[in-house]
């Protein structure tokens, strides 16, 4: 399986929509594509995870990865629209609770 | 004459008898002379030199004409060679390296090695087996001089040697914490901020750790962010996830850690495991983590290690034998 990263580079906030799977193959793809998004002082980093079916520990590695950034850069990471099992991952690793995670992003009506 | 002296020489008279006879058979032999050329190391001008000296030979009176195409070819050659030495030296090199890895994996497994605890009330069975050379799962046993056995269970995320040499920082800590005199979620605590300090900023380690107290029949755990075991009581028939919230181990410094306990009576089972379980998949399927309860009913009337050796073999072969990241499961079942 294969991982697609799509990036609307904004001034002050970044989308990065991924399609696929995050596993120990495409890992270093998503890290390259992310960390550098990261680094940008004040702005908002958004990844979209609506099409990503399956994420391995290795995907949460690079979340890790990027959350630790962002902070040190003052950047805002927000992860959107996670389906159930990769949520899942996040709320077994707590990670739920120290990560800007908004799931329920998709509907307007609330 | 050398091997490369050799090797013209039959190039020669393969290419003579080809030239005479047309035959099929010459057409196989150039085939195996190109086997011993890669054998020799003999790089692609060298054989193009090799096809002029015997063109020289064959036809002196075309050389006029063919000499220069050869030296030209020879010329156009000459980076497929370059590429030819680069290979070998990768080759060697790759050589090396693997047989580094497997020293390095070696002794890996000769330091983290832990001795399962014999006790008359607890029958312990552990299999822990690594998809790649280095096994990124971790367990761990101590047993106290008071009887209490402590066990952790843990996933280093990020695979391979960084996350092998990070087990063995892991090891070293809790071996040098004082025994039985902290309470599970200190030792979670005390973990993280060993993790936090050393570790690269992807890497980070999920762990249960518990301790089992013969006397009490009291079991204490914690977990930072660890895939949930499950806990059998043999009265009510059911199995149980143990609800342990926590962070995992690396991620911030000032974390801390809840303990819960729970009365372990004969019969109990405690079921320990990583996600490599959990994330078994057949084809494109993942199994559910039910899937892995009912594989261990299938086999809990067994002795410990017999249940998880079943377990493993049932999901290596769903698996077709190829584990897609390490294996450890780890089950005590009390039977006093």
């Amino acid at each position: 399986m294969n991982l697609k990263i799509q990036i609307e580079d904004g001034n002050s906030k970044s989308i990065v929509r991924l399609s696929g799977e995050i596993d120990v193959y495409t890992a270093p793809k998503l890290k390259d594509a992310l960390l550098p998004l990261t680094k940008r002082q004040g702005t908002i980093l958004e990844v979209d995870l609506e099409l990503v079916n399956y994420m391995d520990s290795t995907g949460l590695g690079v979340f890790v990865n990027a959350l630790k950034l962002s902070k040190e850069n003052r950047c805002n990471l927000i992860l959107v629209n996670l389906q159930d099992t990769v949520l899942r991952l996040f709320q077994i690793t707590g990670l739920h609770e120290i990560m800007d995670l908004n799931s329920t992003i998709r509907g307007v009506e609330e | 004459m050398g091997t490369n002296d050799l090797d013209a020489r039959s190039y020669t008279d393969l290419l003579k008898g080809y030239i005479e006879t047309r035959d099929e058979r010459a057409l196989y032999g150039a085939e195996q002379i190109s086997k011993s050329f890669i054998k020799n190391n003999i790089s692609p001008e060298e054989i193009v030199n090799m096809h002029i000296q015997a063109l020289l030979e064959i036809y002196p009176e075309l050389t006029d004409k063919i000499q220069p195409t050869m030296n030209f070819l020879l010329e156009a050659m000459m980076a497929y060679g370059l590429a030819h030495q680069e290979y070998q030296l990768l080759r060697e090199k790759q050589l090396r390296i693997r047989s580094e890895i497997e020293v390095a994996a070696g002794m890996q497994s000769m330091l983290l090695q832990s001795e399962v605890p014999k006790m008359d009330e607890l029958d312990i069975g552990v299999i822990s087996v690594p998809a790649n050379q280095m096994n990124g799962d971790y367990h761990h046993f101590v047993k106290g001089k008071d009887g209490t056995i402590s066990i952790a269970i843990a996933d280093i995320i990020g695979k391979g040697i960084p996350a092998a040499l990070s087990m063995s920082m892991i090891k070293y800590a809790m071996d040098s914490f004082p025994e039985n005199e902290m309470s599970t979620n200190t030792i979670l605590a005390s973990l993280n901020r060993v993790v936090e300090r050393n570790v690269d900023p992807s890497m980070f380690i999920t762990m249960f750790y518990a301790q089992y107290n013969p006397d009490t029949g009291k079991f204490y755990y914690s977990s930072a962010g660890h895939e949930p075991g499950f806990f059998y009581s043999d009265k009510t028939k059911s199995f149980k996830e143990f609800e342990a919230k926590g962070l995992v181990l690396g991620v911030n410094p000032d974390t801390t850690y809840m303990q819960s306990e729970l009365d372990i009576e004969k019969g109990d089972m405690v079921i320990l495991l990583t996600d490599g379980v959990t994330e078994c998949r057949k084809g494109d399927v993942f199994i559910e983590r039910d899937e892995v309860l009912e594989v261990i009913k299938t086999y809990m009337h067994l002795p410990a290690q017999d249940i998880v050796n079943h377990v493993y073999r049932y999901f290596e072969k769903i698996q077709n034998f190829q584990l897609r990241d390490d294996f450890t499961l780890i089950i005590l079942k009390k039977v006093v």
